[in-house]
This record gives structure tokens, sequence and C-alpha cells, in this order.
């Protein structure tokens, strides 16, 4: 499996540290209820299929992505830098 | 039928002709007392508890596939009960004192084999984890031995003893520990239940689950719908799919866990040896087979089969360990869908829907906590209250700060 890193191009898995769903970038308020902050740390849509999920190019260029995969086949659609996502929502 | 060893003799001798199915294929019912979703291990061992100890025998089990086509045929067959933490540490020694019984009590041979599991330590630190570990199992009432680098060299001196990198300080022995033959605990636990009344429908699949006012009224399925007045989700490796129709997110994310076999051996490894240092572990099945697994792929996966980097892994750990096994050739490899939590421990509760319940969150540890699983659930299911071993499996601990991190590595879901 290839992650295309928006910064280095296609490269191996194994450069890679996964963290988990992109829901962690939708981070609760200070004021959230203890509800609120468990369904953010732990409870999970866990699709079966497409997903957007968080990888950090740990061995390459330092930058956090949102890659959009496939659970079931493997396939890798795309990767988007967090920092632009985070651009995009301001 | 009841087995035995002159059935099988007789049976020789006429050509076994005489051997009918060992379960039915019923046709679903419109109603049934109690509905539960996974024909697997711990669905299979519910039904038939949920029959033996409570008396419910008008109970369906719906399988979406063919008995035995999940997990439980897919797994590494170790049986152990070397847990640490209170929750997981009486939990697992239930079903280990269930396990050692389990032949007589089903009629059936699983090939449970107590050939013992050694849990190798590398460093001084990793030592004293392990006689932490082995105190806790011998309060708990199960055994272990904890053994120098002398001892270990006695018993398994194939071990690669010379190498700096990783050098073997000692481990833990766990005598009752042990393999089983996977698919005969499925089928016998499935001849049990449909002994006692229990319909197992194969090739079924729920496709929602019908609440009305916060209770539960039975599920839709592909060969139509089952009312029922209690529903079981027993459905890992595709428990969030299920707990969805249930309008719930569950605290678990599926990954791929990949397990190798090699071709036939003679005899050479007699116990299940666990590296302290790659997370790996190997046994040889009673064909010769070297069975052994390593870690979780890493990212979230339903694919079952895994990519090449955790194969180079698993390989690399084996060598640096063993490297006796270099020339063994690997059959085959393949993956089954773990539910991960966030603290690496498993959920039998019940849910925020009246007379709907959960067995999920297995993460890699499922095949041994068959048996305790579906006493425990049964129980649950039977009396509306939590089994004493199994009271802190609860669906709500995260929220609640009630977690149980057995290896204390973290509260991301791929980390344990």
């Amino acid at each position: 499996m290839k992650i295309p890193c928006p910064l280095c191009g296609a490269r191996d898995r194994r450069e890679f540290y996964y963290m988990g769903t992109d829901d962690y970038l939708l981070r609760p308020s200070d004021n959230a209820t203890e509800a609120e902050l468990d369904n953010h740390l732990f409870l999970r849509d866990n699709p079966a299929g497409k997903t957007q999920d968080l990888w950090y190019h740990e061995t390459g260029c330092g930058s956090w992505m949102v890659v959009s995969r496939n659970t079931i086949t493997h396939e890798v659609y795309g990767a988007e830098l967090v920092m632009e996502r985070k651009k995009e929502a301001r | 039928m009841r087995y035995s060893g002159l059935k099988v003799i007789t049976q020789g001798l006429f050509g076994n002709k005489g051997w009918g199915a060992a379960w039915r294929s019923p046709e679903p019912k419109a109603e049934y007392d109690a509905v539960i979703i996974g024909g697997g291990g711990h669905g299979l061992s519910t039904a038939y508890y949920l029959a033996k100890n409570h008396g419910l025998t008008n109970i369906a089990v719906l399988e979406k596939g063919y008995i035995g086509s999940g997990n439980i045929g897919r797994n590494t067959t170790i049986v152990r009960a070397n847990y640490y933490m209170p929750g997981n540490s009486e939990f697992y020694s239930h079903s280990l004192k269930l396990w050692e019984g389990l032949e007589a009590e089903l009629n059936y041979n699983v090939m449970h084999s107590q050939r013992g599991q050694l849990v190798l330590c590398h460093s001084d630190g990793q030592r004293d984890t392990l006689a932490r570990r082995g105190n806790a199992m011998l309060n708990q009432g199960d055994d272990a031995e904890l053994w120098s680098r002398e001892r270990v060299r006695e018993e398994v001196p194939y071990l690669d003893f010379e190498q700096t990198r990783f050098p073997i300080y000692g481990g833990l022995m766990h005598w009752r520990g042990g393999t089983a033959r996977h698919d005969a605990v499925a089928w016998g636990y499935a001849r049990g239940a449909d002994q006692r009344g229990v319909d197992l429908i194969q090739n079924c699949e729920v496709t929602g689950i019908d609440i009305e006012n916060g209770v539960v009224k039975g599920v839709q399925t592909t060969r139509g719908p089952i009312r029922a007045k209690k529903v079981a989700m027993i459905a890992a490796g595709r428990s969030s799919q299920v707990a969805a129709m249930a309008g719930m997110r569950l605290p678990v994310e599926s990954h791929v866990l990949q397990a190798f076999v090699t071709e036939g051996l003679k005899p050479i490894i007699d116990h299940v040896i666990s590296f302290g240092m790659g997370h790996f572990y190997i046994s040889q099945s009673d064909k010769g087979g070297l069975v052994f697994g390593g870690d979780i792929d890493f990212y979230a996966s339903y694919a079952a089969r895994g990519n090449l980097p955790m194969v180079e892994h698993v390989m690399e750990a084996g060598m640096t360990l063993m490297p006796m096994i270099g020339r063994a050739k690997v059959l085959r490899s393949w993956g089954g869908i773990m539910d991960m939590t966030p603290d690496g421990s498993p959920i039998i509760d019940k849910t925020h829907v009246e007379g709907l319940f959960v067995d999920a969150g297995w993460n890699y540890g499922g095949f041994k906590a068959v048996p305790a699983s579906g006493w425990c659930m049964a129980h649950l299911m039977a009396t509306g209250e939590s089994h004493e071993v199994a009271r802190r499996f609860r669906l709500d601990r995260f929220r609640t700060g009630h977690v149980m991190d057995e290896e204390g590595t973290g509260s991301q879901h791929n980390l344990h």
C-alpha cells in the first residue's frame, strides 16, 4: 500500500504513522460534556468501505494528512494536508 | 447421536455410513424468545449456555454465512489465562476452567491441548513485569512459573540465546495454557445448542433491528422478518455495522490481524511461545504446521488479508527468536478482522435499547474467551444482571473512566 503524500509523492506505507479516523480533527470545545468527549475520543463510525483517516509522514516530510481510502479493498484515493483542511475550515 | 470410541469403531467397520448431520437446518420461525445475531464461537456458546444453564430453548442463531466461516475459523487457536488486571483476570480464569471441561461437556473432541504457554522476557524490567503478572495469576488461582534463562534454555534450547540485541532473560510459563482445534469449538457448540432445541439459521443476514419506543421487537433478515423479545449482537468483525442498525456507535475500530502456517513438519515446538520484544508467537499444530502471527497491520481495515510490511515484520521477529525455522516454507497466510477497542478489553453489556444486548470488542483475544463469553452473555440476557466475572466489561466504561488497559498503551484503538 502506498500513501500519496501531497509533498513527497507516493510513498511506502511503512514511512507513515497511523492515528485513526479524521474525527480527531473535530475537537470538542473546552466546555464539552462527558458524552461529547466520549464520542470524540472513543466512539467510531468505523465504516466498511470509504473512509478518511489521519496519517503522519514520520520518516518523510513530517506532515499530518487526511487520507481517503477504502477499508475493504485497501484502495487509496488521495490525500490532503491537515494544514490545508484547517485553512479551509477557517 | 452421542459420540464415543465404540461409535468410531463400529462406524468404521460399516463404511461410516451411519453418521447423521451434526445439526439440523431449520427454517426460521416467525418469533423467538431470543435471537442471536452472529453464528461464530461467541454467538454459538451464548446460545448453548442460554439453553443449558437458563433453560431458554426458543432461540435462533442467525449467521450470514455458514457456521465457522468467521473469526472462529481464522484465529491461531491459543487458549490461556495469563491476564493481570482485575476484571480481565477472573474472566479468563473462568474461561480456562470451562475449556478444561469442554470436551466432556460438549461430547466433542475440540483437541484442547494444555501444552504450556511460555512468554519470554528480554530485560530486567520485563522480568519484573512478568513476575508481577505471574503473582496476579497465582492469586487468581491459576498457574504460573517464573523461569530463569537457564530453565528456558533447558526446555527450549533452540531459541537464539547468543544474540545481543534481544537477549533472553527468562520467561513466564503458564502450563495450563495451550491450543485447541478452532473449527471443532464452533461445531461442538453448534451441535450442543442444536440438540437443546436452538435453531441455527445459516445464510441469513440481519438487515435491520426493529425498535419501538426504546424496546427491541425483532430483526429484519434476508430470509424475512423475525420477532424476538431479546436480541443479542455478537458479530465481532462487523460489530459496528450491526450496532449501527440500532442507531449506536461503538468504541470499536476494525483492524486486520494476519496469521501464517508453514508446511507440516515433525514435532519440534512443544509449547506456545511468545517473543517479548517483537509481538511474535508460535505453536505447532497437530498436523505439524507451524502456526504463528504478530501484530495487527495498524490501520483500519475490513479486508481479510494483510499487507506485506507486517508479513516482513513477523518473519523477522520469528528469525530473531528461533533461526531454526528459517527453512520452513510458509504455506498460507490470512487475515481476520478484529474489533479493536480503546483499552484492548471487550464489551459484554446491555444497550440503551431494552432487550438489546452487545458482546463485542474482543480485540485479538476472542478465541480463548469463547466459553466464558457465552456463559456470561447468556447470564446477562437471562437474568438482566452482569455475571460477576464480566462485570467490568461495560459499554460505557470509556465515558466513565473505568477503562481496563491491560497493556498500558493508551487510548488509541490500534495500539493494543
